[in-house]
């Protein structure tokens, strides 16, 4: 798999050298520096928060809520104890971007939750990781050993009075726990069941104390913008936009993989680093930003630039920044029933809409790519999705819609033939 | 019931959390239960939580909530494959079908000798290297062909 670095969070990762995650190599290339000027030269608290807003930095975990004032929000002089959470439960099928980073820029990471502890006056953290990578949840706890042993995280953090602990989480497989109020109550060790908003977690959250909760990707820039700038952050992309963007991108292309670039990147740009469509073949779809974005045809997709404004007015989302890319061997309708098998089946079955709603997008996907969809099959989708999508504590409903809703808009015809015909002009997947 | 080893790294969970939260350690309690284990029987979940001073149903509660938890006998190698669309795009089904085949079993079923486990999984968020596929849960390996799939077989003994 390629990595791509041409941006903010693998900035100067040399990735043939078997140590780059280590913190000794982190701290060559500038790591840590941003830490030690705040500490060094007393920067406030508010100046670090201003500093964010200044990039235009927008969470990097689906919703791109701008950073810097969800930081605001936090009361900062709460009596009690308050919680930093990290969420590199990344789950979002077609996403890959935060296993990299704490494989090989850990401290990237564990320095930008440094900071947010420091900007928000919390002093406890944790780092939420995805089930499926142990390996990469083991070096994280390695990476935070090194980051202790240093005197970056734990009491008096190079000798002042600041202090921060921090610890890994592992999840065990449950894609809700990506929710950030599912995975609060997975961190309390329960069942991953989203909680209703308001509450929200800044008021909130872990054990009910305040917490902030932002996702890998968006701590791991932190670094860079207290060392560079929140005005050359912001520069590296577009206005609104700051910064330079993850993307992983899968499917047919040549060099599947991670390209972190501009924001306002245009797609073809993207395509061509990418080595192109695999086989030569043409480019049938794209879905943009995450299993949960709405597709886009290849025409409208050839026009956008990867960033947040661009893919929302083309009717999508930029989401995590995964981009799923298919040719025009693609069956949407296979492409389709897979996903929907996989919201109904990681559904928490907490809201009914949701949990018997996703069984019914699923199942009557799955019938017409058997061959047995029925006419009115295509009605009946619209309307199960409007029952469903709004009406769910958290947004894994509506995430279970899109792609169904983005699949109709534009592929309705694929499925209209298969309906008729009760089989497809492509073959299904494999 | 488990060893001085397990229960050590227990502890170790148990001291990332503020002391009157000790149930916050569960996930990791059941995970290192199972990989000692293999996977988790009741009286075993039930050993757990009262180790970490929950009551057994808040135990049970999230050994049946999350994916990767086994509460049936599974073979000595679990090989999950990830059949979610990224993947599939590029051969997550000819590697279930080819790892069916070879081993003569469906997903969620065991070879007759109890060394194998075969299950379907979802997005493992390691789609770059598709075809994914973990074994024993932790494992993860990555660009699995039908070719890679013949090495991985031979090497797990
Ligand atoms: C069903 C669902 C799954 C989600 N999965 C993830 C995830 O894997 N990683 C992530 O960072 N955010 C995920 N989110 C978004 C989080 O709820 C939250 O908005 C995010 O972690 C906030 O961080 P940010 O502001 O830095 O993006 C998910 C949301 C929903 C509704
Ligand atoms: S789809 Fe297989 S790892 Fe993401």
């Amino acid at each position: 798999m390629t990595i791509y670095a041409k941006g903010v969070v693998f900035e100067g990762v040399d990735f043939d050298n078997p140590n780059h995650w280590r913190l000794e190599e982190y701290v060559k290339r500038g790591g840590y520096a941003a830490l030690k000027k705040i500490l060094n030269e007393k920067i406030t608290q508010d100046e670090v928060i201003a500093e964010v807003k200044t990039s235009s930095l927008r969470g990097r975990g689906g919703a791109g809520f701008p950073t810097g004032l969800k930081w605001s929000f936090m009361p900062r002089n709460f009596p009690g104890q308050k919680y930093l959470v990290c969420n590199t439960d990344e789950g979002e099928p077609g996403t890959f971007k935060d296993l990299d980073i704490i494989v090989s820029n850990p401290h990237a990471l564990i320095e930008g939750m440094i900071i947010g502890g420091y900007a928000m006056g919390i002093t406890v953290g944790y780092n939420y990781i995805h089930g499926e990578v142990f390996e990469a949840y083991e070096r994280f706890e390695e990476a935070l050993e090194e980051a202790r042993k240093a005197g970056f995280l734990g009491d008096n953090i190079l000798g002042t009075d600041f202090c921060f602990q921090l610890h890994a989480h592992h999840g065990y497989g449950a894609y809700i726990c990506g929710e950030e109020t599912a995975l609060l109550e997975s961190l309390e060790g329960k069942k991953g069941q989203p909680r209703f908003k308001p509450p929200f977690p800044a008021s909130f959250g872990l054990y009910g104390k305040p917490t902030t909760i932002n996702n890998t990707e968006t701590f791991a820039s932190v670094p860079y913008i207290i060392r560079e700038g929140g005005q050359k952050f912001l520069e590296l992309g577009k206005p609104n936009n700051g910064g330079t963007k993850l993307f992983s991108v899968s499917g047919h292309v040549n060099r599947p993989g991670n390209y972190e670039i501009p924001l306002g990147t245009p797609f073809a740009d993207l395509l061509e680093m990418c080595g192109g469509m695999r086989g030569g073949k043409k480019l049938k779809a794209v879905i943009p930003g995450g299993s949960s974005a709405p597709v886009l045809p290849a025409e409208i997709m050839m026009q956008c630039t990867m960033d947040y404004d661009s893919i929302a007015k083309a009717g999508s989302m930029l989401g995590s920044g995964a981009v799923i890319v298919m040719d025009e061997t693609v069956c949407m309708v296979s492409a389709l029933e897979r996903l929907s098998y996989f919201y109904h089946e990681e559904s928490c079955g907490q809201c009914t809409p949701c949990r018997e709603g996703t069984g019914w997008l699923y199942r009557i996907v799955h019938r017409i790519a058997h061959g047995e969809g029925r006419p009115e099959d295509l009605e009946l989708l619209a309307s199960i999705g409007d029952n469903i999508a709004g009406r769910t504590i958290c947004a894994l409903g509506d995430a279970a819609v899109f792609p169904v809703r983005g699949m109709l808009k534009h592929f309705r015809s694929e499925f209209e033939y298969m309906i008729e015909h009760k089989k497809s002009q492509f073959a299904a997947l494999s | 019931m488990l060893s001085q080893e397990s229960l050590a790294q227990i502890d170790r969970e148990l001291a990332k959390y503020p002391a009157d939260q000790r149930r916050s350690a569960i996930m990791g309690a059941l995970r290192i239960a199972q990989t000692e284990k293999r996977y988790l029987t009741n009286e075993l979940i039930e050993f757990v939580a009262s180790y970490v001073r929950i009551p057994p149903v808040a135990a049970y509660e999230v050994a049946t909530f999350y994916n990767m938890y086994d509460r049936k006998p599974v073979g000595k190698y679990k090989l999950t494959v990830c059949t979610n669309l990224p993947c599939a795009l590029s051969g997550g089904y000819t590697t279930a079908d080819y790892l069916k085949q070879k081993l003569g079993i469906g997903f969620g079923e065991t070879t007759a000798d109890g060394k194998f486990t075969l299950a379907e999984g979802e997005c493992m968020g390691a789609c770059g290297y598709a075809p994914v596929m973990l074994v024993n849960n932790h494992s993860m390996c990555n660009h699995m062909t039908p070719d890679a799939i013949d090495k991985k077989l031979a090497e797990l003994e």
